[in-house]
This record gives C-alpha cells, sequence and structure tokens, in this order.
C-alpha cells in the first residue's frame, strides 16, 4: 500500500472529515471482543460501553425473579473442577476473566457461572458433556458470546463451555465451494480464509469480527446476505454435534442431496445449545461476486417502496444481493448523532432503501442498475437517489443503513424489536405504535420516548422496530407490550425473525407457536435432553 | 472576478478501498480484475471546481475534466461530469503501445499544458498526487511549463478578483498564500468532502460531450525517463505478544532496544 493510501484510510476513520464513518469490525471491553451474533446489528458505541463498564450489570437471576434455579441441578464441586481441569483447560472462579464469560456484550445480562471450560476438541466436548450429564451439572455453550437475547450467557452457576479454541478449518473444496470448519472459527476468519480461495461466507453480519461460525449456525443468524444466499437451514450441509450424554452425533456430510431419514442437522440449526453442542459445520459457498454497485435512494409511500421491491426482483434478478428500507425518522437519528452531511440533501421523503447489487460483470450489472434506476426515475416511483461511484462511497452509504442501531441507543436506552410481517403491513406496525405512544402522551421532547423507528430488511420481510428512549421506562413498556406481540400474531408474524429466543423472547413465543409446535417442540428436548442440563431456563419452556 | 475556465485533470487508479497486490513478476501492481475508481484527490478537485461555481454566480464559464488513460477512463469522466463537470476530454492511451501504458509525470505535464493552451484555460485544479504512484509532481511541472504561479496542497481555496487565496496545512498551523491568475492548485485530502452522483445528474452527464483523442493528436516528446527496478509488498505484520507484568514489559523493551 502507498504512504498517500494509508493516510488516506487514517485520515477518513470516524471523525474526520472526509468520509467519517467505517465499518467498525469489533468493539474491545472488558478485554474481550464483544460483538452481536445473530443479526447484522451494531453494538453500542465504544463510548457508551466504556462509561457503562464501571456499572456493575444487574444480575439476570434479579431481572427475571421468576425464573428460580432449578434444584435438580448439582451444585459445582472441587472434585468437579479437578475432573474437568484434567480434560481440557479451564476458567476457575478465582480468574478475573471469568467476567466476560458472564456478561453478554449489551451489558444486559450476567450470570454467576463459577467455571468455564475451554475444549479443544470433539472429544473433549464429549467428556465434558458426559461427565456434566452423569452429575446433573447444567452446562451452557458460548460462541463469540454476540447475542441479542442473552442466550450464551449463563443465568445461574451453569458451566460455560467456550468454543474459542476449537477454530481449525478443516477443508476446503474449491470445486464444490464446501467449507468444512470447527464451530469455534471467527466468522470473518472463515470469510477472508474463503475470499483468498475466490469464494464468499454465505452469511455476513455486522458482529463478523467476534462471532463464531458455530455460535451462528446454533442460532440461526440472518444477516445481510440472506436475500440472496438463503438462510442457514439451506445452505449448512452438516453438522458435528455432541449430544447432552456425550454421543457425537457425525452429520458432517459434504452432500448437497441426501434424501435418507429425517434431516437430523436441520434441527441443531437455530436449536440454540439447548440439545446439543455444534462441534464443526460444513457449509457450501458461493462464488465471491466481482463486482458490486451499491445505490440509496429515497421513496415517498410505503406502497411506492413495495412497487420498487417487485421492479427490483424482475430487473435485476440475479444481481440483487440486498433491499434494505429505511424509514425517515432513522436517517434523521443517524444524521443528528454522527453529525454527517446526508447523502440525498433534496427534500426529505417518508423512505430511504439502500440497493446493492452483486455479479461477476461489472458492465453488466452497471448496465441493468443504470436502467433500472433510471426507470424508476423517470416514473417517479422514487423521487431522489445517488449512486456510489466508489468503494468508499458504497461503504459510506451502506453505514446510513448499519448505523441505525447504534445510533438509537444515543439518548440512553432503546427498546428493540426485531420481528417478521407479511410484507403489506410491514411499516404499519411502526406508524401503529408511534400512535400509541403519542395517545398515552409520551413521545416529544422532554418526555421518555424519543421516537419510532423502522428499518430492516424489506428483502426478508423483516422489520426491526427500535424504540429509542431517554430512559428505561415502566410506561413506556406497558405501551409497548403486550400491544407489539398482539399485533404480530394477528398477523401470523413471528416476534423473533432473526434474533432467536435466549432468555428475552422466551415469555412470548406463544405469540408465534401454538400449543402443538411447542408440545413437540418439548418432547424434542426432552428426548435428546432428559436432564435439561443443556442451556436451561432458555428458549421455551419445558 | 476573472472569468474562470478551470480545467481538472482526472486519473484512474485502483479503488482506494482494495487492497493492491503485486503481480508475479514484480514490475507492477496488477490491475485486472480490480475494482478501479477516481483518484480521492481528484474527486475534491471536481468538488472544488463545482464550488468555485456554485459559490460565485457566473464567474466559473467552464469545468474541462481531462483524462489520459485506458477507453475506461471514458466511466471516470462521465463520474466527474455527473458530479458537475461540464465536458470532458479524453486521451485515449494504446496499453500495449510502449510507454502509453504508464505516462510519466514529467509527460502528464507536457500533455495538460498543450490543453490548457488549447483550451483556453486559466485555472488548473488539480490532485496533489495520484495514490498510484504517489510521485506528487504532475501540478509543479506543469505550473512550471507553463510559467503560472502554483498553490499546492490546498485545504480551503478562496477566489478573489484575479487573485486566489489558498490555505494550506502546514506542521503546527495554516499557512496561506496569494497567486495571481492564471495559476494551478493542487488538491489536499481536507479541502471538502465530494458529493455523490445523484441520478439525475447522472443521466444529465450522459448528456455531456465528451471529446476523445490520442497521443498522436499532441505535438509532444514522450520519452520515458524513469525505470521501475522492482515491485514488493511490504513486509507483513508481526503478531504482538503478552508480557506477564510492568517489569516484564519493561525488560522486553529494554531487550529490544526500545528504552
Amino acid at each position: 500500500m502507498t504512504p498517500a493510501r494509508l493516510i488516506i484510510r487514517a485520515i477518513r476513520r470516524p471523525g474526520s472529515i472526509i468520509h467519517p464513518f467505517q465499518r467498525p469490525v469489533l468493539l474491545r471491553l472488558g478485554g474481550q471482543r464483544f460483538n452481536t451474533t445473530e443479526s447484522h446489528e451494531r453494538p453500542a458505541t465504544t463510548a457508551t460501553a466504556t462509561t457503562s463498564q464501571k456499572k456493575q450489570v444487574r444480575l439476570t437471576a434479579e431481572s427475571y425473579p421468576n425464573i428460580k434455579r432449578d434444584s435438580r441441578f448439582a451444585k459445582l464441586t472441587s472434585e468437579d473442577v479437578a475432573h474437568f481441569s484434567s480434560i481440557c483447560p479451564v476458567l476457575s472462579a478465582e480468574s478475573d476473566d471469568i467476567e466476560a464469560f458472564n456478561t453478554d456484550w449489551m451489558r444486559k445480562y450476567r450470570g454467576q457461572t463459577r467455571l468455564v471450560l475451554k475444549p479443544k476438541s470433539t472429544a473433549d466436548v464429549s467428556e465434558i458433556l458426559k461427565y456434566s450429564n452423569s452429575r446433573s451439572l447444567a452446562v451452557v455453550p458460548q460462541g463469540g458470546n454476540t447475542g441479542l437475547v442473552g442466550g450464551s450467557v449463563p443465568i445461574y452457576d451453569e458451566i460455560v463451555i467456550s468454543m474459542n479454541s476449537m477454530n481449525n478449518i478443516r477443508s476446503f473444496d474449491p470445486v464444490s465451494g464446501i467449507l468444512v470448519c470447527d464451530a469455534g472459527v471467527v466468522l470473518e476468519t472463515a470469510d477472508n480464509y474463503l475470499a483468498d480461495q475466490g469464494h464468499i461466507f454465505p452469511l455476513d453480519l455486522g458482529a463478523k469480527g467476534s462471532c463464531h461460525v458455530g455460535g451462528n449456525v446454533a442460532t440461526n443468524a440472518g444477516g445481510l446476505r440472506l436475500l440472496r444466499y438463503g438462510s442457514l437451514h439451506g445452505t449448512v450441509l452438516g453438522v458435528e454435534a455432541v449430544l447432552p450424554d456425550g454421543t457425537i452425533l457425525d452429520d458432517l456430510s459434504t452432500l448437497r442431496k441426501n434424501n435418507t431419514g429425517y434431516d437430523l442437522k436441520q434441527l441443531f440449526i437455530g436449536s440454540e445449545g439447548t440439545i446439543g453442542v455444534i462441534t464443526a459445520v460444513s457449509i457450501i459457498c458461493p462464488q465471491r461476486p466481482s463486482a458490486q454497485n451499491v445505490a440509496l435512494f429515497g421513496v415517498n409511500t410505503f406502497e411506492k417502496v413495495q412497487e420498487t421491491f417487485i421492479r427490483a426482483k424482475r430487473e435485476l434478478g440475479e444481481i440483487l444481493s440486498a433491499f434494505e428500507l429505511m424509514d425517515d425518522t432513522s436517517q434523521r437519528c443517524v444524521a443528528q448523532v454522527t453529525g454527517k452531511k446526508r447523502p440525498l440533501d433534496g427534500e426529505e421523503t417518508k423512505f430511504y432503501v439502500l440497493i446493492e447489487t452483486s455479479g461477476s460483470n461489472k458492465e453488466h450489472d452497471d448496465e441493468k442498475l443504470e436502467k433500472f434506476l433510471m426507470a424508476l426515475m423517470e416514473d417517479e416511483t422514487i423521487a431522489d437517489g445517488v449512486l456510489a461511484q466508489d468503494e468508499t462511497q458504497a461503504r459510506n452509504l451502506w453505514s446510513w443503513r448499519e448505523g441505525i442501531p447504534e445510533v438509537c441507543g444515543h439518548w440512553g436506552g432503546v427498546y428493540k424489536y426485531d420481528v417478521s410481517i407479511p410484507l403489506k403491513e410491514l411499516y404499519s406496525l411502526v406508524e401503529d405504535v408511534k400512535a400509541r405512544f403519542i395517545e398515552y402522551g409520551l413521545l416529544g421532547e422532554g418526555e421518555a420516548v424519543v421516537d419510532v423507528v423502522g428499518y430492516g430488511h424489506m428483502g426478508d420481510s423483516n422489520l426491526h422496530l427500535n424504540v429509542p428512549v431517554r430512559s428505561y421506562d415502566k410506561r413506556v413498556e406497558e405501551v409497548l407490550e403486550p400491544f407489539v406481540y398482539e399485533w404480530i400474531q394477528k398477523r401470523r408474524g413471528s416476534i423473533s425473525a432473526e434474533h432467536g429466543l435466549g432468555v428475552a423472547k422466551r415469555e412470548y413465543v406463544q405469540y408465534s407457536r401454538g400449543e402443538t409446535e411447542l408440545s413437540v417442540m418439548r418432547s424434542l428436548k426432552n428426548h435428546f435432553d432428559p436432564k435439561g442440563i443443556m442451556n436451561p431456563y432458555k428458549y421455551i419452556k419445558t | 472576478m476573472t472569468s474562470l475556465r478551470i480545467l481538472v485533470p482526472i486519473k484512474r487508479v485502483i479503488d482506494y478501498a482494495v487492497k493492491p497486490r503485486v503481480n508475479a513478476t514484480k514490475t507492477a501492481v496488477t490491475t485486472s480484475g480490480v475494482k478501479m475508481s477516481m483518484n480521492p484527490f481528484d474527486e475534491l478537485s471536481i468538488e472544488e471546481s463545482v464550488r468555485l461555481r456554485e459559490r460565485h454566480k457566473g464567474a466559473v464559464a467552464d469545468i474541462l475534466a481531462f483524462s489520459a488513460g485506458p477507453a475506461k477512463a471514458a466511466d471516470t469522466l462521465r463520474t466527474a461530469m455527473a458530479m458537475g463537470a461540464d465536458r470532458a476530454l479524453l486521451v485515449e492511451l494504446d496499453e500495449k503501445r510502449a510507454g502509453e501504458s504508464d505516462l510519466e509525470p514529467l509527460a502528464v505535464a507536457k500533455l495538460l499544458k498543450e490543453v490548457v493552451n488549447g483550451e483556453g484555460c486559466n485555472m488548473v485544479i488539480c490532485g496533489k498526487q495520484s495514490i498510484d504512484d504517489d510521485s506528487g509532481q504532475t501540478g509543479q511541472m506543469l505550473a512550471g511549463l507553463l510559467g503560472w504561479g502554483q498553490a499546492t496542497q490546498a485545504a480551503k481555496v478562496e477566489v478573489q478578483g484575479d487573485e486566489v487565496l489558498v490555505t494550506k496545512e502546514v506542521d503546527g498551523g495554516e499557512e496561506v498564500v496569494r497567486v495571481k491568475l492564471p495559476a494551478v492548485v493542487t488538491t489536499d485530502l481536507r479541502l471538502n468532502e465530494p458529493r455523490y452522483a445523484t441520478l439525475p445528474n447522472i443521466m444529465k452527464a450522459k448528456k455531456k460531450p465528451m471529446e476523445k483523442k490520442t497521443l498522436a493528436d499532441f505535438n509532444v516528446e514522450f520519452k520515458k525517463r524513469l525505470e521501475t527496478v522492482e515491485v514488493i509488498e511490504p513486509p507483513p505484520r508481526q503478531g504482538g505478544g503478552k508480557v506477564d507484568s510492568v517489569d516484564g514489559l519493561i525488560s522486553r523493551l529494554k531487550e529490544l532496544g526500545a528504552i
């Protein structure tokens, strides 16, 4: 790299005048890397994280008084610690580092584990679970600890099984594009490895610098590439997992087709560590696109957003890789907090849409995209728009979408909902919630609620409803819940589109799942884990 | 105020966000299949010209974007016109002909001198350097060849009558220089924040005139004066190590001769 490039890079960091935003890769806090796993969402800024660092995070057991420690579980003894130490490296209660495994990155959940295990192989995990199961010691498998629903940290004294040390890439076949790797491989490491081979990991999210591939699979992470490459239920070809009794389930298939009986790996995708520990995955990776384009444009009504979406699918076809929706409030928040100049300086529109295309032929993509955008301009479906001319501009445009979760926390706190709603009514939720806050007199200058923000993956019918507040307030919660959940239930949506259940959503799962479904889930859980030692108190009530 | 006819030279380079790779023969950086964009300093030059027009109504008569490069440099010039340049001139280089693939700063300066004289420009705003070669010479050589004044590394540009006031960021503060028109101004990073190309402007840019020429149209001698000996990648960064205590840190630093 030439010195000038270095200078430009250095200068184009947050806070500088030119292009002040760069994708934050990871955030250091208390010595451990924190970031989000289940979504592309961003952690809070470093500044807010460090100021809150001094304050001890409230114990999850205190925040959720109705969750009582299960008396079936044994208490850890020194003999247990000695036995585990003979299997793999451990971190015991005396170590300062143990807090990082007890607390989630948002500093919302804190457990009370007294032991962290760091297995180095599948055999280690098997030994650990075999012993834990025989002793009825509860465990929590932990990846990059970047989840948003408190699923990766203990609540009481569950033993943490950290997958950090299982981080080998086992094999890659450049012909088929199939990657086999340990569960503890960091997503970005996997993606960089694939980039050198001309391939791409079919999942991308903001936390990629910290989150583990195994954790992504265990939580069925969605993220930014889902529209293009589909969910992990399609791309994951095989899973190696250790069952609660220590049995190793070797379903690490590298076959695209395998119609021989129940598809067991699917059960582990999104199981959040409740039926076993995923120790390795095989996943099919597409060719890395060599040409990318990003455009951002303003649209006046939600009807026109939908029309744009239909036409994007039709006219951009196979090169469309992202279709992200942002409302005017979200963009105002980003502008206000970051102080950046808005990309579209004309009259404000109600909605903004970010489109990304990925393909193999730049000229072909440019032509398609330009034709598409010009047609939309001409018939006034879109009001205004910009097209990134270089990589820096493309990243900057993305920052107006990716920066939203971060800036929403600026005023003191934020209530977050990650929901799936049929596309037609995707945005009505935001309007209805806003109307409710106005009705209750909670929104505005000096009131608890700053505003109601809606954005999300339009391409996946996935809306993020964020309510930035000046302080957490019981009255705000009462307006939001159960209203939001009931609203979603009425439309047969999902109360957790990509963030999962963890502790945060386990009380509300019935809004999206019927009693029959839940009872089948319970019997599955019971079948795999009759002693209930795997990640207890979370997911669904047993 | 003097009516300004501004020339903005533009270079198509490897996108600054892309990590350049050295080719197998170690003679150059690989450009095939790599994302190319406008040299960031040239983006600033275009932006500044357009802002001069916006600030001084009627004072800027013409903004000409110029490039010498492969046929695809036309895309870069279209971007310049979408940002606000009035017209473009492309000198298409034949990459296969010896000496044309990589024009040296002096050759570019001579070429620009011809363009300035041919087009009647009285101000040249150019990037202080291109991020691929980092020569940082063209603007100065051009001013010398033309016998014009020059103000380099501009962080702020003000036109007052027939003079240009240029603020430069120097160690410990700012330096303001005054230069009489006609003049060459080279741009530094913090001059402005280039605008995005909006869709309506991209459409308009398609209709703006772009003239194409070849080196043969210019009466300039393009002799190679520089020889590239070798191109190598910087050594990979060494990983960090951990020490157990402050004393450990101090002894390690002593060991390395750092303190």
